[in-house]
């Protein structure tokens, strides 16, 4: 039996690609790039996950010696957000452009390069 | 391609990854068991280093060079943005234009926020090492309660408090501390990135040795990012006209 997460991270990422391959809107596209990268959060998250753990941080009400979820991949989904997020905005600044030089956002009207 | 095409292409390529992903998930270790061999070598030197917050631990101190990778990702990323969203030859910035006055409510509420959000967005900074947070969460805090004047006040009230090489000097500064700070490890005869900084005692403020350091610098360069970024786009969405039709 495949646990319920791991199948959730799956079908974000398929959602995300799925809306990617039929969108009609360039921003469109860029939230569907974000909703497939978050299929990598929660399949990261659910890797280190532990029943009954804390989160890794260490404090009065958690001495160490508390057992905590993996903080490694934990810090791997804090960079695949920063990355997610910078992408999220690259490709934003790129839609706006677009719009403005060819007067579309449907990646389907766009079939030439133009300067 | 057309749209047909494109899908029938992409449920093939779907239908395969749905086959290899569930064979894969079945090797994955059992969910939620004891066993992560990861956390068991990471949360001791963690520790070690005095810093309880062993996410940070990971992100600025054992995976220091990940993270040099990152920011300079991120450095990246706002400068691309910010040279997509420059002014064409064809566009120019108008004289604002009149807004409309927000809610009462939303003025109250936004001018009460904003400070306790650039607070909150400093604690999240330098208590990186301590408590759950660090530079990336703190900064993107930061730029985003600077924005609350905009949402409470105006965009003129925003442009005023905010110069914008102010923010390049930010973004910028912090990305050479971190580097910096890399070669100051080198400097002490220790390796690229080391902790060299004397520990300090778990728990205090200054304490942690670099990992406190980079979060800092981490914050100043993402919470300059991420206004130079909001400002392009803000600037694309308020002020910016066009002398001819897109063609």
């Amino acid at each position: 039996m495949i646990p319920f997460a791991y199948l959730v991270a799956a079908y974000l990422l398929l959602l995300g690609c799925y809306g990617v391959v039929r969108s009609r809107n360039l921003v469109h596209t860029a939230v569907c790039v974000s909703v497939a990268q978050s299929g990598t959060y929660v399949l990261l998250l659910a890797i280190g996950y532990q029943r009954g753990a804390v989160a890794p941080v260490f404090g009065p009400s958690t001495p160490p010696g508390t057992p905590v979820v993996d903080p490694v991949v934990q810090s791997l989904t804090l960079t695949d957000i920063v990355v997610s997020a910078t992408v999220t905005a690259l490709l934003l600044a790129l839609a706006i452009q677009v719009a403005k030089r060819h007067g579309t956002v449907d990646p389907d009207e766009l079939n030439a390069l133009r300067g | 391609m057309n749209r047909t095409t494109r899908l029938v292409l992409f449920l093939l390529g779907a239908g395969v990854f749905a086959v290899v992903f569930v064979v894969a998930a079945f090797g994955l270790p059992d969910f939620g068991a004891a066993v992560h061999t990861y956390r068991d070598a990471s949360v001791p030197a963690a520790l070690d280093r005095a810093t309880p917050n062993v996410v940070s631990a990971l992100v600025f101190d054992q995976r220091g060079i990940d993270t040099l990778g990152e920011v300079t990702i991120v450095f990246g990323s706002v400068l691309g943005a910010a040279t997509l969203l420059r002014l064409a030859q064809d566009e120019r910035t108008g004289p604002d234009a009149d807004e409309p006055t927000p809610l009462p409510v939303a003025r109250l509420f936004g001018f009460v926020l904003l400070p306790v959000a650039l607070v909150l967005g400093v604690n999240v900074v330098v208590h990186g090492h301590l408590t759950p947070g660090g530079g990336f969460q703190g900064g993107v805090v930061l730029a985003t309660g600077l924005h609350l004047l905009y949402v409470a006040g105006s965009y003129r009230a925003l442009r005023r408090v905010r110069p914008l090489s102010w923010y390049h000097y930010a973004e910028a500064a912090g990305t050479g501390a971190y580097v910096l700070v890399g070669c100051a490890g080198l400097v002490a005869g220790q390796r690229f990135l080391a902790n060299f900084l004397p520990l300090g005692e778990t728990g205090a403020l200054f304490s942690s040795g670099t990992v406190a350091v980079l979060s800092v610098a981490v914050g100043l360069e993402v919470a300059g990012g991420v206004v130079i970024l909001l400002a392009q786009f803000l600037q694309q969405a308020i002020s910016v006209s066009t002398e001819r039709t897109p063609s």
